[in-house]
């Protein structure tokens, strides 16, 4: 699968590790809706270091779609909250 | 829902509603490569700004630390004076100088850390957009708008979703370039009113003022003091005030101290 961290670029994850990034995935999902920053700060961290541990960085040219989206690096809740939210579409420029 | 999975449908849902909205698929093509050109003046527009708030800042941190050398500098040449009260001036506002320039020194990592996200996310899209501009050509060369329908989906859902993220880059930088430029025209202004000293040296700060005026006066204060002590007999010298000059912060029993050491 590829996976897109925004303001980073895209990796290709092997399925293999497709249950590992769920996993971690639910873990962030349950800290945005809980919305404590602190466990949604490292649950982004977890999930980042990993993808981009086995990923392989897609080439810059590629013109694949992604199928899943991460949040840039520093991002906070709030911010994930907002692009989650249904105003997300309006705020995604391009 | 998953969370990277809902961000992935947002974006893809953008691409796709971009897509519906065209008659023929294929002036999608012309009209999306229009607006990726767009988006890279944009994103390079940013990276511009970017630096220019950096080099502001570097400018800023350089004018600090050369206000810490002369106070530091002031606070040597008032403890030769034998003024303890105006070197603990010098020296205090020295560490406001310094912390000032820490503070300077984090925001300005944070905008280099910036400045390098969006120059590599303008790499990425020059790469796509070159990619899409050769696929669009093919597209349009080979096949029949009901042909192209598929293909121009998988040309254009890819860059649509860079589209995206560089979009969001490019405001990310921006908020942040603001917060920025609103900071270090507060800190322009804190220099220029002298608070942390004016660096120009067109105008002189109120320790250089009166560290001149202590050795072009003969430390007329000093023997003023002096006099006082003299007139008002019966006191003893070490109870002595007035030799502090207003402006100057300095405890009234540093000075008495001072003065009982004199010979």
């Amino acid at each position: 699968m590829i996976v897109r961290i925004l303001g980073e670029g895209q990796f290709t994850v092997d399925d293999a590790h497709a249950d590992l990034l769920n996993g971690l995935d639910s873990g962030l999902e349950r800290a945005v809706e809980s919305g404590d920053d602190a466990s949604f700060q490292s649950a982004m961290d977890d999930l980042l270091t990993q993808v981009r541990s086995v990923g392989q960085r897609l080439p810059d040219d590629s013109l694949e779609p992604s199928d899943a989206v991460l949040p840039a690096e520093g991002s906070t809740v709030e911010d994930v909250r907002d692009l989650l939210a249904g105003t997300s579409e309006g705020l995604i420029p391009g | 829902m998953s969370v990277m999975k809902r961000l992935q449908m947002i974006f893809s849902a953008k691409a796709s509603k971009a897509l519906d909205r065209a008659e023929d698929p294929r002036e999608t093509l012309d009209y999306s490569y229009q607006r990726q050109l767009e988006m890279l003046q944009k994103v390079r527009r940013g990276v511009a700004d970017v630096a220019t708030s950096r080099k502001r800042l570097e400018l800023q941190m350089q004018q600090m630390q050369q206000q810490s050398e002369k106070l530091e500098g002031q606070g040597r040449q008032a403890l030769a004076a034998g003024r303890e009260d105006l070197a603990r001036e010098a020296l205090t506002r020295r560490s406001g100088v310094q912390q000032q320039h820490s503070d300077l020194s984090a925001q300005h990592a944070a905008l280099q850390g910036e400045e390098e996200k969006l120059t590599l996310a303008s790499q990425r899209l020059q790469a796509k957009v070159d990619a899409f501009r050769t696929r669009k050509e093919t597209i349009k060369a080979t096949y029949t708008a009901a042909e192209a329908q598929t293909k121009i989906g998988e040309a254009f859902s890819g860059i649509s979703e860079e589209m995206g993220d560089v979009g969001l880059a490019v405001q990310r930088a921006e908020d942040k370039t603001q917060a920025m430029q609103a900071r270090a025209g507060a800190i322009d202004e804190l220099l220029a009113s002298g608070a942390l000293d004016d660096v120009s040296g067109t105008a002189k700060d109120d320790i250089t003022a009166e560290l001149e005026s202590m050795s072009s006066q003969g430390g007329v204060e000093l023997e003023l003091a002096r006099l006082k002590g003299e007139i008002g007999a019966g006191k003893a010298p070490e109870a002595i005030e007035g030799a502090t000059p207003p402006g100057t912060q300095s405890t009234s029993s540093e000075a008495q101290r001072l003065e009982g050491e004199r010979p």
